[in-house]
């Protein structure tokens, strides 16, 4: 805005037009403030904390029988829930896009409720239908494939909602044509339309797994916490702080916070990828970044 | 492509029946039981002392970390979309930091910040401040969380309005509050009311960051996500579900103001700019809620 001219006097060029109140400088100097208070101090603490005694005791924290085994858990179970939603989240997708219904605006509201869905309410729900008292006499209570249910649960929207957008915008021209050369509904779906499709359930894929490596509230009551056998990371985490090791908990939590690190440049490789010759970003405009400001997961710069 | 009848009924049966397992049958499952014996055992578990206060904190930690995200949120959108900086990346990196960060991490991070051997911890008890098991850090714990939205949400409504209403405001003598109280923040309105929704829906429902570094004290330091919690594991199972039935409610609100305001948020017709670039997306909306 500097380089505005200030025909007014009321107007002078440095008003701050775009940030009222303050400058640019002063104000990215606040800012800066702000997330270091918030957000970047927080999280300088935990590293420091797990490199208190050195790197070797990090390693040992992180490499320990207990700990290893609850990364194990949390990485297998979010692949394992992953790959539920692809097939699953392309399938919702797929039946609110070209499937008609009554009530398809209730079902496509309904998609969005894990991420309003309070996550120690999901949980609570997932067990009083899945655990000792059910209905059904299906008791997951305390063992893996309740980790997988709750997880499934809390993953559920990216997949579908990542798809979607995709589905929409496809140009039915070329399903047509391969219909007309003899094409079956299978073979058109795995060599027209899947491949359409891809960026947008691998940009699903990756934002879920994201979110399930850290997922805690959900977990809690539905899984028991038994250490080697259904206890993930961030469970870990907690039953270390709660016996005084926060150096292994914060060794641990480097390592959870690195992988989603990594996740999140893997999307933005993704972006660039599926971006990659004349198609402009519409890939980004109009997959990544509704849903990653819908969930809060940036997916590349602003 | 049209699919062969059996096909369609295949992909919508399983469609319905995951999102039924899933989602609806232990929605509605956790409402039967809580209403199973009449409307009084959940309201009189609701009006204990511990579950007033449990849900006046919560509504605490709303009102005060969604302003307070509110107005960073939209100061920062401004910076970063208004003004072109070569740190803009970083700013725009660390704002998208607390979503790849576990929820227990975070309340880690705080755990070991403002603890009785953390960095600021001591030196803040000497001064008189409390900060761990207590509401300055439950209220840490609920900013962190939740910080990113009100700038994901403001950032791209911010990008497709431009700047020549703002411009023109400027020349015709508007100084910069006045551009902003008339011409900005009527055309984002919808954007950040969206950011605002979502801001709101992680702060009620926030339980892992919280449980660290509150300490969960009944009538104390326990929100509502807590009080949940806390009531399940002592077999308290009638507040356990009255408390979630009020946490699904707020949800089932949210989510009804997330698909208005999502919908008015990329429709954007309300500002004094029409927004040109989303006219796709808003079209793929009405097609898919028709």
């Amino acid at each position: 805005m500097e380089g505005h001219p200030a025909t007014i006097p009321t107007a002078p060029p440095r008003a701050g037009l775009r940030l009222p109140g303050v400058g640019a400088g002063l104000g990215r100097g606040l800012i800066g403030l702000y997330l270091s208070v918030i957000v970047l101090l927080p999280l300088a603490a935990v590293l420091d904390e797990s490199l208190a005694n050195g790197f070797s005791a990090f390693w040992d924290a992180v490499t320990g029988d207990q700990s290893l085994a609850a990364l194990k858990l949390t990485v297998v179970c979010s692949l394992i829930v992953v790959a539920i939603n692809a097939v699953f989240g392309t399938i919702i997708a797929w039946v609110l896009v070209r499937d008609e219904f009554r009530g398809k605006s209730v079902v496509n509201a309904l998609i969005d409720l894990p991420f309003a869905l309070p996550t120690i309410v999901a949980g609570l729900t997932l067990l009083t239908l899945y655990g000792a008292d059910s209905p059904f006499g299906v008791n997951i209570a305390f063992t893996r494939v309740a980790v997988v249910v709750a997880l499934a649960f809390v993953t559920l929207p990216f997949v579908a909602r990542a798809v979607q957008p995709l589905l929409i915008e496809m140009d039915r021209e070329m399903e047509e044509a391969a219909t007309s050369l003899g094409a079956g509904g299978f073979t058109v779906f795995r060599r027209i339309i899947l491949p359409n499709l891809v960026p947008g359930i691998l940009a699903g894929v990756l934002l879920a797994f994201a979110r399930a490596l850290g997922e805690f509230g959900s977990l809690i009551l539905i899984s028991g916490n038994i250490p080697f056998d259904t206890e993930v990371s961030s469970v870990f985490i907690r039953s270390q702080i709660e016996s005084g090791n926060t150096s292994g908990a914060a060794a641990v939590s480097v390592v959870l916070l690195a992988i989603s690190l990594l996740l999140l440049v893997a999307v933005s490789l993704l972006v660039r990828w599926s971006t990659r010759g004349g198609d402009s970003a519409s890939f980004y405009t109009r997959v990544v970044k509704p849903l990653a400001a819908r969930i809060g997961f940036g997916g590349g710069p602003s | 492509m049209t699919p062969t009848l059996s096909a369609k009924w295949g992909l919508r049966t399983l469609a319905f029946g995951y999102l039924g397992l899933l989602l609806l049958a232990p929605v509605g499952m956790i409402f039967y039981k809580t209403f199973e014996h009449g409307i009084g055992p959940p309201v009189e578990a609701m009006t204990s002392p511990d579950a007033l206060h449990a849900i006046y904190l919560t509504l605490l930690m709303v009102a005060i970390a969604v302003p307070v995200n509110t107005v960073f949120g939209v100061g920062c959108a401004l910076l970063l979309v208004r003004h072109k900086w070569k740190g803009n990346a970083i700013i725009d990196g660390i704002i998208n930091l607390p979503f790849a960060v576990s929820p227990v991490v975070i309340g880690l991070s705080l755990f070991l910040l403002y603890g009785t051997g953390g960095w600021f911890g001591p030196t803040l008890s000497e001064l008189g401040f409390q900060v761990l098991f207590s509401i300055p850090g439950m209220v840490l714990a609920s900013i962190f969380v939740s910080l990113p939205f009100v700038v994901r949400e403001t950032v791209p409504v911010l990008q497709e309005i431009g700047t020549e209403q703002e411009q023109a405001a400027s020349t015709l003598g508007a100084n910069a509050w006045q551009t902003f109280w008339r011409i900005t923040l009527p055309a984002i309105r919808w954007g950040v009311a969206y950011g605002v929704v979502l801001t709101t829906a992680r702060v009620l429902g926030e339980f892992g960051a919280v449980t660290i570094v509150s300490g969960s004290i009944s009538g104390e330091t326990e929100t509502l996500p807590l009080f949940v919690a806390k009531s399940f594991e002592q077999f308290d199972e009638q507040s356990a579900y009255a408390g979630a039935i009020v946490l699904a409610l707020l949800a089932l609100t949210t989510l009804l103001l997330m698909s208005i305001g999502g919908r008015k948020a990329r429709t954007a017709s309300s500002g004094p700019i029409p927004i040109a670039g989303d006219t796709a997306i808003a079209t793929a909306n009405t097609k898919e809620g028709s």
